[in-house]
């Protein structure tokens, strides 16, 4: 099982208190990765939040063939962020280690959002199919104001490796994992968290019903739905199947991935759309143990349980710094100083959705279809 | 010159040539007559034989010769009263003094058509083999990277769908203050019906004996009403009976309509009277176990009760024909069958079609697909039974189920439309006893939903018939267990209560065995639809042809 924190705050912050806070639960990752994805970024890329980042590693000639393709397509390379690396035994240093901020090509400039979203998509994915083969080319994010960092090893260790105790990166939102492999190969594109066009998450647990929702996420037609060395990259793909390309309000994740009874559904105000969902969605209902934490484009973080709750999970801070984390002592480590009874222990029906710039801590129910409760 | 065989008996049949011989032991028979008064098909007769024996008796025994006139219990050779096999005479003597046999040397096939007529019966398709279900099993167990499930403790819901779901993005959804609502004034949405996925299959009232089907719908209507597991019922072609209609229990009942029509002037006439809605209707195609082939009826089965439901004289023969006359090609004829039987109810209730297994399941299911009406597709595979067909389309006709539905399933899949268009899945579910093994097996290879015919009808009723050639005779009206028959004098051997008794056993303990498949396998929130990891076989040709994973 993976551990998990996420912190969303209303102030920049390094990603070295995920990591310290990972640290507390190192019981539970077993060194066979660590994912880190920053949003809404500070440090040298708080100027620089229009443009587009391109997250990710690639071997020497990878970055020629990165270079030559984007420079094909129109983008141009206005900021490279590279980690300063420092040898640590055991991890396998790989060769170009990148962040790299473009500015979008000439005739796409003043198309829509929804335009440019779907150029960066496109583009990323072709680069992952660029260099799957060979792994020359590995792109994890490519999306403005996000920064992904991906790599096997212990994440106190990759902290060190990636030189982050000295780093001016910060953010005001960053998740991280540290993994512990279980029944998929160490692969880099099997580790947490997983994005796609601002939305994003991670899971501790296991997906049973997988197959089913690959297949039926695949077959949408969406050339983003690809992938899934992991099982649980479907979470983060239902999300923006739900949200964005469905318009539904977040809560329907939760009726989604996790469906009511026919008896409950009837209890909701909103019973005829939640027993569409039910029967149209299907497919994309999820089963195992999985505790989901997840974002939004607009910054509203999130924690839903599986329908049993067989994960811990729990939501704790205060206003302008919430953590989201798997275990009580992460949240111990990253906000030591806050209200303890009004941690948040998501159960089985409940939602917890921390809103932007971490102001607050609302609870949905999924029962009643109403907010339970508001930490204001 | 006279021909030998006269003298001889050459051109009759021995015992040998047929597919069961009765043993009858002559020292623990007490001559009660149980067993021939029994014998559905007349194949033992009392009889009288002359024996000579050698008797030495006094002090100085000589030995001399008796003749003695005995009774004994004989089987014919008539062809046309072979011994099924059903051991109705085992099972009222009361000195095990009789038991048909399985002959290997039998060459039935080989006589049994005489006049010119091929051998007709009831049953199942007389493969003994293990099929391609049993070969499958269920290998993805969750163990300590995940924990397993606990069958006992833990909330399994096990619903399915039968309905026309439209997909995410044609729901007539609006957002209103931050909910979901349906837009009033939207695209018509289809109904859906959240049901039990094990249902029974068609059987009509008229093919089953009236206790026999009175049995089944006590027992869907006890689990329904009393268990609460929304178990329903087809009611095969023949109607239903009208107190059934007009109750608040035909909702859990879904009514066929075949080629013969029969017992639809009834239905017609009974809903301005209809307090529910049916569940469903099925509209029959065609049938697994004898694809391409009508039914009949025989005048002997007509009796008063059958004759009122299905508007028909008494005692006439009701043949169905092999395909419905008004059929002309499913883009217009069946659409528009499916269409009508929707207005009938005021487009409240899902109208499907059932068809037998066939390579072209995936062109039919590609045209249902197209059609926005089609609720379901219901695919009876090639070990589904009936009660009366021709040996040859029992035996030879149709196509097995596992790969027909798996076909169909990844045809919707590479459409997107996985969800859309229900599966449901028939024939030889639980051929050997594991009902819910099957079932879940065919739901994990892309069926929502399973109907069973055979199995509720030997595990409710007790029926005698096999793969072997055993029993097998629903055609001829004389079932030995009172199942398939409308003679009163064989039907009153059936209690209803008890067969409504045993189907509501049977499904609480289908529902357990689901949940002990479910439980290791981490599956409890939905129906594991597709979840084809979680299927292996140990047949690498099967495996492959399923995609799944091949397990030694």
């Amino acid at each position: 099982m993976c551990r998990l924190i996420a912190i969303t705050s209303d102030e920049y912050f390094s990603p070295m208190e995920n990591i310290l806070a990972l640290e507390t639960m190192k019981e539970g990752h077993d060194g066979s990765g660590m994912g880190l994805v920053l949003k809404n970024l500070g440090g040298e890329f708080e100027e620089l939040k229009q443009y587009p980042i391109l997250s990710g590693i690639c071997s020497k000639d990878g970055i020629k063939v990165l270079d030559d393709y984007m420079e094909r397509l129109g983008f141009k390379l206005i900021y490279t962020w590279t980690p300063k690396i420092k040898l640590v035994k055991g991890i396998q240093k790989r060769e170009h280690y990148f962040a790299r901020v473009y500015d979008y090509p000439e005739e796409i400039k003043d198309r829509s959002k929804d335009e440019k979203e779907d150029l960066l998509l496109r583009t990323r994915v072709s680069l992952r199919r660029m260099g799957e083969e060979d792994e020359s080319i590995i792109v994890f994010s490519f999306y403005p104001d996000i920064l992904t960092i991906k790599e096997v090893g212990d994440p106190i260790e990759l902290s060190g490796f990636f030189g982050l105790q000295d780093s001016h990166l910060k953010a005001k939102i960053i998740f991280a994992q540290g993994r512990q492999n279980t029944n998929y190969q160490i692969n880099l594109y099997a580790c947490h968290p997983f994005f796609i066009q601002g939305y994003g998450s991670m899971t501790n647990g296991e997906n049973t019903a997988f197959v089913p929702i690959k297949e039926f996420l695949m077959s949408r037609g969406f050339y983003g739905y690809m992938g899934y060395n992991s099982d649980s990259e479907v979470f983060t793909h239902i999300l923006h199947y739900i949200c964005k390309r469905l318009g539904y309000p977040l809560h329907y994740y939760k009726d989604v991935i996790t469906p009511l009874k026919l008896s409950e559904i009837e209890k909701r105000p909103d019973r005829d759309a939640v027993w569409l969902l039910k029967t149209s969605l299907r497919h994309l209902c999820i089963d195992g143990p999985n505790c989901v934490i997840g974002f939004t484009p607009d910054g509203s973080c999130f924690m839903v349980q599986d329908s049993k709750k067989l994960r811990p999970g729990v939501v704790g801070g205060h206003s302008g710094k919430y953590c989201l984390t798997s275990e009580e002592c992460g949240l111990e480590r990253a906000i030591p100083k806050r209200d303890k009874t009004k941690d948040v222990f998501p159960m089985k029906y409940d939602m917890v959705i921390v809103s932007p710039e971490a102001k607050e801590v609302k609870v949905w129910n999924q029962q009643t279809g109403e907010y339970l409760l508001d930490s204001n | 010159m006279e021909p030998a065989g006269r003298l001889d008996h050459n051109h009759e049949l021995s015992l040998k040539d047929f597919p069961f011989i009765v043993r009858w032991r002559d020292d623990r028979c007490s001559r009660c007559g149980k067993c021939t008064a029994v014998c559905p098909m007349r194949s033992i007769e009392a009889s009288v034989v002359v024996k000579r024996q050698l008797r030495s008796e006094g002090p100085l025994p000589k030995p001399v010769e008796v003749r003695k006139v005995e009774t004994i219990v004989k089987q014919v050779t008539d062809i046309d009263r072979y011994c099924v096999g059903c051991g109705t005479c085992t099972l009222v003597c009361p000195n095990e003094a009789i038991e048909p046999e399985l002959n290997q040397h039998s060459k039935f096939l080989f006589h049994k058509n005489k006049g010119g007529y091929p051998w007709r019966r009831g049953g199942r398709r007389n493969d003994p083999q293990v099929s391609t279900l049993d070969r499958l099993k269920f290998t993805r167990i969750s163990m300590l990277t995940d924990p397993a499930l606990d069958a006992g403790r833990h909330e399994f819901r096990i619903r399915t769908y039968i309905g026309r779901i439209l997909p995410a993005e044609e729901l007539p959804l609006i957002t209103d203050n931050g909910r979901l609502v349906v837009d009033k004034g939207g695209r018509f949405i289809p109904p859906v019906r959240e049901i039990y996925p094990v249902m029974i299959g068609s059987m009509s009232v008229g093919a089953l004996s009236p206790s026999m089907w009175e049995g089944l719908a006590m027992g869907v209507t006890y689990l329904n009403e009393v268990e609460g597991m929304p178990v329903v019922m087809c009611s095969g072609e023949g109607g239903m009976p009208r107190r059934l209609l007009k109750s608040r229990f035909i909702k859990y009942f879904i009514p066929q309509i075949a080629s013969g029509y029969f017992g639809w002037d009834e239905i017609i006439h009974s809903i301005p009277h209809m307090v529910e809605d049916p569940c469903a209707i099925e509209i029959k195609y065609g049938q697994g176990a004898k694809p391409g082939d009508g039914g009949l009826l025989m005048a002997q089965k007509v009796t008063k009760l059958i004759a009122e439901i299905r508007g028909v004289p008494m005692f006439v023969d009701l043949p169905s024909p092999p395909t419905h006359q008004t059929k002309y090609s499913i883009e217009e004829s069946v659409a528009k069958m499916i269409q009508s039987m929707y207005m009938a109810w005021g487009f409240r209730v899902p109208v499907y079609p059932k068809i037998s297994g066939t390579k072209t399941a995936r062109f039919v299911l590609n045209n249902l697909a197209r059609n926005p009406y089609a609720a379901a597709l219901c695919i009876d595979g090639e070990d589904g039974g009936t009660g009366a067909a021709y040996n040859v389309s029992l035996d030879k006709m149709g196509h097995p189920i596992a790969s027909n539905i798996r076909d169909c399933y990844l045809d919707l899949v590479r459409q997107g439309k996985q969800n859309e268009i229900p599966l449901i899945a028939a024939g030889g579910i639980g051929k050997k006893g594991n009902v819910a093994a099957n079932a879940a097996a065919l739901f994990m290879l892309g069926a929502s939903a399973v109907a069973i015919g055979k199995y509720i009808m030997q595990a409710a009723a007790g029926c005698f018939g096999d793969e072997m050639g055993r029993c097998n005779i629903c055609n001829i009206g004389r079932c030995p267990r009172g199942i398939t028959t409308q003679e009163p004098r064989l039907y009153r051997r059936l209690d209803p209560d008890k067969v409504a008794e045993r189907v509501v056993e049977v499904f609480k303990a289908i529902d357990v065995e689901l949940k002990k498949i479910f439980a290791p396998m981490g599956r409890s929130t939905e129906l594991p639809i597709g979840m084809s990891d979680g299927l292996g076989a140990d047949d690498a040709a099967i495996a492959e042809r399923l995609q799944i994973s091949y397990v030694c």
